[in-house]
């Protein structure tokens, strides 16, 4: 069993690679369990499945181990869905965590119901949002850990869509969370577990990022926020990378505006097209923002160079649908995250 | 469809306080910092209270460090002025505590566990911060208009619902429970809850420890008795978000989730009757050669490259036809945007090569989204 915990700045798609990660992951029969934590119904979305509820459900099939998609390939668990294994998905929510905690560990269902009533489970994960962090964590840790009747792990790996980078350390920091809440007891020990499970070799925290700066400030930051306090960096995933257009040789030159623009004409004459001047301009004031941007992208990626961690790159696809998300995960796959 | 016209100016040149809200990651910071040096060089005293701004554009506000005081931006022109800060939740937490507690008793509750984890957490403390900041700074009448960014919330809801939800709690039936045994006896609707309290505090004893318990039953008591009207404060600021003088911005991007959440946060102003005024749409793509449509800009790369003596124009009309292609996207979103809510004024800010870090970018900015620049843009085709 491996856990696969994936974070990133808000609008670098972390959730579509958290998918794609766990289809990569399910190939030859494994299965996978695909996990959220904030609420936001995420991976209903991206499968195009009604709101998700705390309950593991099959979304998808996976890739088969040669890395070959079978998008919409009949309905999971049909005879022609191919070699991939399964994916599961199950969106994690506190309140739903805590009663069903009270009631494995201390058959106290019908009190956490009437807690709940009362709003006490609401405010007890408020006003102490450690213990949130401890139930949503904890829930992720039972899933990953549970075994089937007569041994073996149900799940041969856990993908965890979790918080944002800026907040992911204190999230996945969750003991010194909360050792000063709860110096022992339960929750306590809870959060022991849930810290092994986490500092473990099993475990690596993934970070999304894009080739601009502030995500890839952030990236850094969390690189060090998560070494600091020992957890696990595993790959830092690149979205939505742009094939670069222009030479190059001449992108520094392009990007300072010095290009010919008679050429330019000429070339364009050649091949069929009349332009006016305006647009001519406009045409290399184009290519001009096009080579500043991959400039700074190329700074962008030698930052992450630096990092010292694996990188994979994922391309940007033309729309958020099913059949992009197969051919990120093969992209997973051949990278070996698969 | 045409999105109805805004005039940023007269909105910068009238309001009192403009909230920046939308889902992470789609500008906030830069719109609100734009919007702000604007109306300051519009000859107004202009405060911009940020959350958690990028570096380099902090940087270029005089911002070097989080100390949660306003501080002058230099480099202004006109007679207006700006001052800028970041807000650091903890102290402004911390600040409350002090100012309405006795010495003692607020050492007591700052070295809590219970409100050191409340205190610096992320979740909903720093909504409420920014609105207790917010409150704070007004009160101070130093400025005609406080512009604020709001804090990177999972869903942009939170920064309207946490500043309550947290009042609430602080003041609520959940804390007279903690705090009931002393007084259960009496009060009739207290009765109905006498089960529940010692089956609540039976099992936090069992989940969290007798001692966690103890230091949540002094937490929520000092709480008490400190400000018994916690709630009261947030009702306030909440009241001051519906005054005739606040506006509502939101910011989006052209894409599906940015929308998504822009959506459901003018849906939620409208049944709130909060004043919105417009959505700023960033980074849309535009080109400044439409007539060159990007069929025919591929055709004429791909002859080039079958002649293979000018890769440079070709990879010109590559580039291009991309541009075309992404600009006829972002304006399908915005038209799709558009199309649901017709009644909300839509202002686009063109994708810029570069991320904004300094006062010439910022005001660049402030140009465009004053120009009333919309569906003017181009379409490929």
């Amino acid at each position: 069993m491996k856990l696969h915990i994936v974070s990133g700045k808000g609008g670098t798609g972390k959730t579509t690679v958290a998918a794609a990660l766990a289809l990569a992951l399910a190939r030859e029969g494994r299965n996978i369990l695909l996990t959220e934590v904030e609420g936001r119904q995420g991976i209903a979305q991206l499968f195009d499945t009604p709101p998700l509820p705390y309950e593991e459900r099959r979304v998808a099939t996976g890739l088969g181990g040669d890395g070959a998609g079978s998008p919409g390939s009949g309905s999971p668990g049909s005879p022609n869905a191919g070699s991939g294994g399964s994916v599961y998905a199950l969106a994690v929510d506190p309140e739903a965590a805590l009663i069903e905690y009270l009631e494995m560990f201390y058959n106290l269902r019908r009190a956490g119901a009437a807690l709940n009533k009362l709003g006490a489970i609401d405010f007890a994960t408020t006003i102490a949002p450690g213990l949130r962090d401890v139930l949503l964590t904890g829930k992720v840790m039972e899933a990953a850990t549970r075994e089937r009747r007569g041994g073996g792990r149900i799940y041969d790996a856990v993908v965890l869509d979790a918080p944002p980078t800026g907040r992911i350390a204190r999230f996945l920091n969750v003991n010194s969370e909360v050792a000063g809440l709860a110096r022992m007891g339960p929750v306590r020990q809870q959060a022991d577990s849930v810290m092994n499970l986490i500092r473990s070799r099993k475990t690596a925290v993934h970070l999304v990022t894009l080739l601009e700066e502030m995500p890839v400030q952030e990236t850094t930051d969390a690189v060090t926020e998560l070494s600091d306090v020992n957890l696990p960096v595993g790959a830092v995933i690149v979205n939505m990378v742009r094939e670069p257009l222009l030479p190059a040789d001449r992108l520094a030159q392009i990007a300072a505006g010095d290009i010919d623009t008679g050429a330019l004409a000429t070339g364009l004459k050649r091949a069929g097209l009349e332009v006016t001047d305006v647009q001519l301009a406009a045409l290399a004031g184009e290519a001009a923002d096009h080579a500043e941007r991959v400039l700074l992208e190329q700074r962008e990626r030698t930052l992450l160079q630096q990092l010292g961690t694996p990188l994979v790159e994922l391309p940007l696809l033309a729309g958020p649908d099913l059949a992009g998300l197969y051919e990120l995960a093969g992209t997973l796959q051949k990278a070996g995250l698969g | 469809m045409t999105a109805s016209s805004f005039d940023v100016d007269a909105l910068l040149d009238s309001a009192e306080i403009i909230v920046c809200c939308g889902a992470g990651g789609v500008g906030k910071t830069t719109t609100a910092a734009a919007l702000a040096l604007r109306a300051a060089e519009r000859g107004r005293r202009v405060c911009v209270l940020t959350i958690d701004p990028a570096r380099r554009l902090a940087q270029s506000m005089g911002l070097t460090e989080l100390d949660n005081t306003p501080r002058p931006v230099v480099g202004l022109t006109g007679d207006g002025t700006l001052d800028a800060m970041m807000l650091d939740m903890k102290r402004t937490f911390d600040d409350i505590v002090v100012a309405h507690a006795d010495p003692q008793r607020a050492e007591q509750i700052l070295n809590n566990p219970f409100y050191v984890s409340l205190s610096s957490s992320f979740a909903g403390t720093q909504e409420y911060m920014a609105m207790e900041k917010l409150g704070q700074l007004k009160a101070q009448a130093r400025w005609d208009l406080i512009v604020v960014d709001t804090p990177p919330s999972r869903s942009a809801l939170d920064f309207l619902d946490a500043p309550q939800r947290l009042g609430r709690f602080l003041d609520g039936r959940m804390i007279r429970l903690l705090l009931a045994p002393a007084k259960a006896g009496g009060r009739a609707y207290m009765k109905v809850f006498t089960v529940g309290l010692s089956m609540f505090t039976n099992v936090l004893t069992r989940i969290l420890g007798t001692q966690a318990l103890r230091d949540l039953s002094l937490f929520v008591s000092s709480l008490e008795s400190m400000f018994g009207g916690f709630r009261d404060r947030a009702e306030h600021t909440y009241r001051l978000l519906k005054e005739p003088g606040t506006s509502f911005v939101v910011v989006a991007v052209p894409e599906r989730d940015a929308l998504r959440e822009a959506a459901y946060f003018v849906e939620r102003l409208s049944s709130e009757r909060m004043p919105l005024a417009t959505v700023v749409l960033n980074r849309m793509h535009r080109s400044a050669a439409p007539g060159v449509s990007p069929q025919r800009a591929l055709a004429a790369a791909e002859a080039l490259e079958d002649e293979g003596d000018d890769p440079l124009t070709a990879a010109v009309l590559r580039v291009h036809a991309e541009r075309m292609l992404t600009a006829d996207r972002d304006q399908r979103m915005a038209k799709r945007f558009s199309g649901a809510h017709p009644q909300v004024p839509l202002v686009e800010v063109a994708a810029q090569a570069q991320d904004v870090h300094d006062l010439d970018g910022l005001r660049a900015i402030g140009t465009e989204l004053a120009s009333g620049e919309q569906a003017s843009a181009p379409l490929a085709g």
